[in-house]
């Protein structure tokens, strides 16, 4: 499969199933193109199709300059870099048979908040339940289970999520305490993040975050009206004054990496790219902001209609950040970070985020959910930190979802870089897992196309 | 090349032959919690 697109000036083709990116003058754009229509398989152009595109551009190109391109796309296929085939289907259910482990818990350290979200699908950090704080005793239980159930895996991520994790702090400082010490056992390596809203963060808590948390992720949403309209106390009253500055120290205490102030854009504030600018330019170089996943019937969620202005904004904002990065003023967009050159393997690009699998979340008591979308859908609960996992059928289901469960996935060009989606907003659209959220798929499709033409703009100015 | 200027990328083709250790990073553990995002995410044991 081949995809192309001109975006800021650049023609780009994507070789889907190799990965490769070519950045094309129009001739060869327009070359591609064609063969497109007249090839059928990975196989060089012959003479024959090389006649047909010299006639087609006659009176457009030079028959020398068509045939110097064509020769030129010849060494790419050759290469294994231009229309190759995708062979990934038989892999990747061999792949998908594999005996998992567990390797990362979203541990839901609190399930209360002291802020009043207004998309918050936590409800306020309830999740359709109970206000509940996780007990040491929960906590340490579920630090075990990963422990025994990560197999020969190092690595072990726990991320303190919530509701409002510091609301529980001395909780946290216990599990990585306790964690600490089991790693050294078990020649494991925590990594442990947190997600936090910012208003009880103080000296001691950044300290502690500092010295023991590989990311930390700091909810503001950009501009303080948009900020505030969303992310009030419960009394009504705003939260950027407060966290703005702590966020700041955060960031500089951090050196600018290991961390991402991470907003949510709505309906309200379509014009997002002001609000990630407005971030940037309060110093903040590791940036999130990402569209908000709710129900039809909410008057700030997304609608269809909205995409093109999105696509547009995603635009903007991608040749600001070319532009900025000329000047020295880069920033990371965490939705525009693509990795061409030490990416994922084919493996993990085909084969879904792990949740229910790979990745578990649980609750202040104890249950395990496939993930942290999926806690109070009752009908999804997988057992507990007593039990341990029981309800297999839903995990069977989980480890089957992967690119090519997707029908919607299999002519889309960012099948290898979404890895066919989230499931949980599959399931909360359509009742199923194995779908698609179109809205989410047609946005994800403009970013890479825009991370890649960032890619393409930078190497430009390197060359 | 005159015409074309290839970015380097990894090949996928390629990465069947060593890939799916699994010691990297779960999507969701990042930034994101609503989407799912692997082609921004660094292979483990290609650093």
């Amino acid at each position: 499969m081949v995809h192309q697109y001109i975006n800021n000036g650049y023609h780009i083709v994507l070789d889907v199933n190799s990965g490769s990116v070519h950045v094309v003058d129009e001739m060869v754009y327009e070359l591609i193109a064609f063969l497109k229509e007249e090839k059928q398989n990975d196989s060089k152009i012959d003479e024959e199709t090389i006649t047909k595109a010299v006639s087609h551009f006659q009176g457009t190109y030079a028959e020398s300059d068509v045939r110097e391109a064509l020769e030129e796309l010849n060494g790419l296929i050759e290469a294994g870099q231009l229309f190759t085939e995708d062979v990934y289907e038989p892999y990747v259910k061999e792949f998908k048979k594999r005996e998992t482990v567990v390797k990362a818990l979203c541990l839901h350290i609190a399930h209360d908040c002291n802020l009043a979200c207004k998309y918050c699908f936590a409800e306020e950090g309830e999740y359709h339940g109970r206000r509940a704080l996780m007990s040491f005793e929960v906590g340490k239980k579920a630090l075990d289970f990963l422990i025994a159930n990560s197999g020969s895996r190092r690595n072990l991520e726990v991320d303190f999520f919530g509701g409002e994790p510091l609301m529980n702090f001395e909780v946290v400082k216990q599990l990585v305490a306790y964690g600490r010490e089991q790693e050294k056992i078990h020649n494991k390596n925590f990594r442990f993040t947190l997600t936090t809203n910012g208003v009880l963060l103080n000296d001691d808590i950044l300290e502690f975050l500092n010295k023991e948390m590989a990311n930390v992720v700091l909810s503001i949403d950009g501009r303080e009206e948009v900020n505030n309209k969303m992310r009030p106390f419960r009394n009504g009253k705003g939260s950027y004054e407060l966290i703005v500055p702590k966020f700041q120290k955060v960031a500089e205490s951090r050196k600018q990496t290991n961390y991402y102030v991470r907003g949510t854009f709505t309906r309200n504030n379509l014009d997002f790219s002001e609000d990630v600018l407005h971030l940037a330019d309060l110093g903040f170089e590791q940036i999130s902001v990402e569209p908000v996943v709710a129900a039809e019937t909410e008057d700030y969620a997304l609608r269809e209609e909205d995409i093109p202005v999105i696509c547009e904004q995603y635009d903007k904002l991608a040749k600001e950040m070319v532009k900025r990065s000329k000047e020295g003023k880069c920033f990371n967009f965490f939705h525009f970070m693509i990795d061409l050159q030490g990416g994922p393997c084919v493996a993990k690009r085909i084969s879904g985020c792990g949740s229910g699998t790979e990745y578990l979340a649980v609750t202040p008591w104890g249950d395990f959910y496939p993930c942290h979308q999926f806690v109070g859908e009752e009908k999804f609960l997988l057992g507990n930190v007593d039990t341990g996992i029981v309800n297999t059928d839903i995990v069977e289901t989980f480890k089957g979802c992967n690119v090519y469960a997707k029908d919607k996935c299999k002519n889309c060009f960012s099948k290898f870089y979404c890895s066919g989606g989230c499931a949980a907003n599959s399931y909360n659209f359509h009742g199923s897992i194995n779908d698609v959220y179109e809205v989410g798929c047609e946005l994800q499709r403009k970013r890479v196309e825009c991370a890649i033409m960032i890619k393409a703009a930078l190497a430009e100015e390197e060359a | 090349m005159k015409h074309i200027k290839t970015l380097t990328t990894r090949d996928l083709k390629q990465s069947m032959k060593k890939g799916g250790c699994g010691e990297c990073q779960t999507s969701c553990q990042s930034a994101c919690k609503t989407s799912c995002t692997v082609g921004n995410q660094s292979c483990e044991s290609q650093k």
